[in-house]
């Protein structure tokens, strides 16, 4: 035990009385994050943008094309510009700013103040959060305007696109801050972190059906979360039928559950054990 | 258990050793800082400067030593310890990516601290009247410096951490910064101070610490530093030859010999020991 005389240090020995609690810290920085989101033009056109603009182009081309089985091109497209909309909000923008944050330095000085490194997650995710569902409302109203995307018709689908929207963009919010450490630099960040993102795009049935990715690389997509995310808002947007089209003729909600969740715990670990809160080369 | 605490002092460093691979950054830094005091730092780049600071911020974890910041041990101190101390890091805050007003951010880290100063107020102190309203990339390099040091005392620090603060900054930035660390000392704040401007220590330290190939090779007040207190003085004059300097351990008695030859004033009268600049050369040059 330290003794200390209370009349100098009296004041001082309480200073941890008070200290502003998580959530209240975590909201302040949710709020902040977000202003400064909303007005970087590079994450608002880049990440946030993107994909419904490339929605509007590839509904465009694609609207009237029938595929038989009761929905249009289009409408697949929309389904998967969603999957990547998600991916997009939480698994990109979070690899890229969290590598910037860090090599700028400013994730070392809020290391350095009383913050508690949990309230920085909570401040992420609330971006997250209110990113991705902004994101996907515009992507849901983009598509029914261009693609003629049916709203999902009964309570059983709003609830398969509850859980998939959720589950998705915790694995993908996960991923995300764990892949911010691989970037060296805050320049490289966005090749390092974009480039394996648009490449699980095509080979997830984002951009490309899924049905025409040819089979090893459907087998690669199919190790990723981005894939069973697609899935299962194909399962929430095209109608029942559509299921024949899937690699494995149904839907598979089960197993799209077990792959999220099991990404979400590989995530948990790989953000529990890579999260640096100063550049590499300083401790 | 009681351990007896010196009560006076809010830093003491005994023995601090860092590597970096091969290279030893510090080989035994030994300091103490007093409450209320203004200690400066000096010493060439790669002396260790940044590591120590780092050590007793919480940011390195040292090799060996025994660190007590405001009685805790950096390397395992919680928040309420770190809402005692505020820092100023050496690297400027990054102003690209800093989309958010000044008033915002100081609002921000306000919301950080237990018992945070008013923030209006600290953007007044660090003389950013007026500038609350902008983004802080359209702030020039001695504003940004500015709102560095208003985050690191928004949370009214008993200790506060100013590595290089000043770097870049114009000569009239400087005095108005200057007066600022003036204030915060007279409010009761313990300063640590690193800095290249051997003026700005000299203005502002009550001590000087130089330290030098990781270790601190010596410490005292400004004006005593390296014996410069003690030290041979040069008596300057202008005398009908022209300018003449005189080499003397008694300057006070040259003064008035020369008064008395001069009948009164003397011409061009001058007093000087070796500056602090002079003693820093030596004490860092004889470190190789």
């Amino acid at each position: 035990m330290t003794a200390r005389p209370a009349a100098t240090t009296g004041a001082r020995a309480d200073a941890g009385a008070g200290l502003p609690g998580v959530w209240r810290v975590g909201l302040a920085r949710a709020g902040v994050e977000l202003r400064a989101f909303f007005r970087e033009k590079q994450a608002v056109v880049f990440v946030f943008s993107l994909p419904a603009v490339l929605l509007v182009l590839l509904g465009s081309i694609f609207r009237s094309q029938a595929t038989g089985h009761g929905f249009s091109v289009g409408e697949l497209f929309a389904a998967g510009l969603i999957g990547g909309g998600i991916m997009s909000t939480s698994f990109q923008y979070l690899g890229i700013s969290i590598a910037t944050e860090r090599e700028l330095g400013l994730l070392k000085r809020l290391r350095g103040t009383p913050m508690p490194g949990a309230a920085y997650f909570v401040g992420k995710a609330g971006l997250v959060l209110i990113s991705t569902v902004a994101e996907t409302v515009i992507l849901i109203v983009v598509g029914m305007l261009v693609d003629h995307l049916r709203l999902p018709a009964s309570a059983a689908r709003w609830w398969t696109f509850g859980w998939v929207f959720v589950l998705g963009t915790i694995a993908c919010t996960l991923l995300g801050i764990a892949a911010s450490s691989v970037p060296r630099s805050a320049r490289s960040a966005t090749a390092v972190i974009t480039l394996p993102f648009v490449v699980l795009q095509f080979i997830s049935g984002v951009y490309v059906p899924f049905t025409l990715v040819p089979p090893w690389l459907r087998d690669i997509g199919s190790i990723f979360p981005l894939k069973w995310i697609c899935q299962g808002l194909r399962s929430v947007f095209l109608p029942a039928q559509a299921a024949a089209l899937e690699p494995a003729g149904t839907w598979e909600h089960g197993r799209i559950a077990l792959v999220l969740i099991a990404w979400i715990a590989v995530g948990v670990v790989l953000c529990l054990t890579t999260f640096r809160w100063q550049r590499g080369s300083e401790r | 258990m009681t351990v007896v605490v010196d009560t006076d002092i809010a830093v003491r460093a005994e023995g601090l050793r860092k590597r970096y691979g091969d290279v030893t950054a510090l080989a035994g830094v030994d300091l103490g800082i007093r409450h209320g005091e203004v200690f400066a730092m000096l010493g060439p780049n790669g002396a260790g400067k940044t590591t120590t600071v780092e050590i007793l911020e919480g940011y390195r974890h040292r090799d060996g030593g025994t660190v007590a910041v405001l009685g805790e041990d950096p390397q395992r101190a919680g928040r309420a310890w770190r809402a005692r101390i505020g820092i100023v890091p050496q690297q400027a805050f990054p102003a690209e990516a800093a989309e958010l007003t000044v008033r915002e951010m100081v609002r921000h880290f306000a919301a950080f601290y237990p018992r945070p100063r008013d923030p209006g107020e600290v953007i007044e102190l660090v003389g950013l009247t007026g500038k609350g309203q902008s983004r802080i990339h359209q702030l020039s390099g001695g504003q940004v410096r500015r709102l560095d040091v208003a985050l690191g005392i928004i949370g009214g620090p008993e200790l506060l951490f100013l590595d290089e603060p000043t770097t870049g900054f114009d000569p009239e930035a400087r005095r108005n910064f200057w007066e600022l660390i003036r204030a915060l000392r007279a409010a009761g704040t313990t300063i640590l101070l690193t800095t290249h401007y051997l003026d700005e220590a000299e203005a502002l330290a009550d001590r000087v610490a130089v330290i030098s190939g990781g270790r601190i090779v010596e410490t005292g007040t400004p004006a005593s530093l390296g014996g410069r207190a003690t030290a041979t003085a040069t008596v300057g004059f202008t005398d009908g030859d022209g300018p003449r300097r005189v080499q003397t351990d008694s300057p006070t008695r040259v003064v008035r010999e020369l008064a008395e030859r001069f009948g009164g004033e003397v011409p061009g009268l001058t007093v000087s020991r070796p500056t602090l600049e002079d003693v820093y050369l030596e004490l860092i040059g004889g470190q190789g």
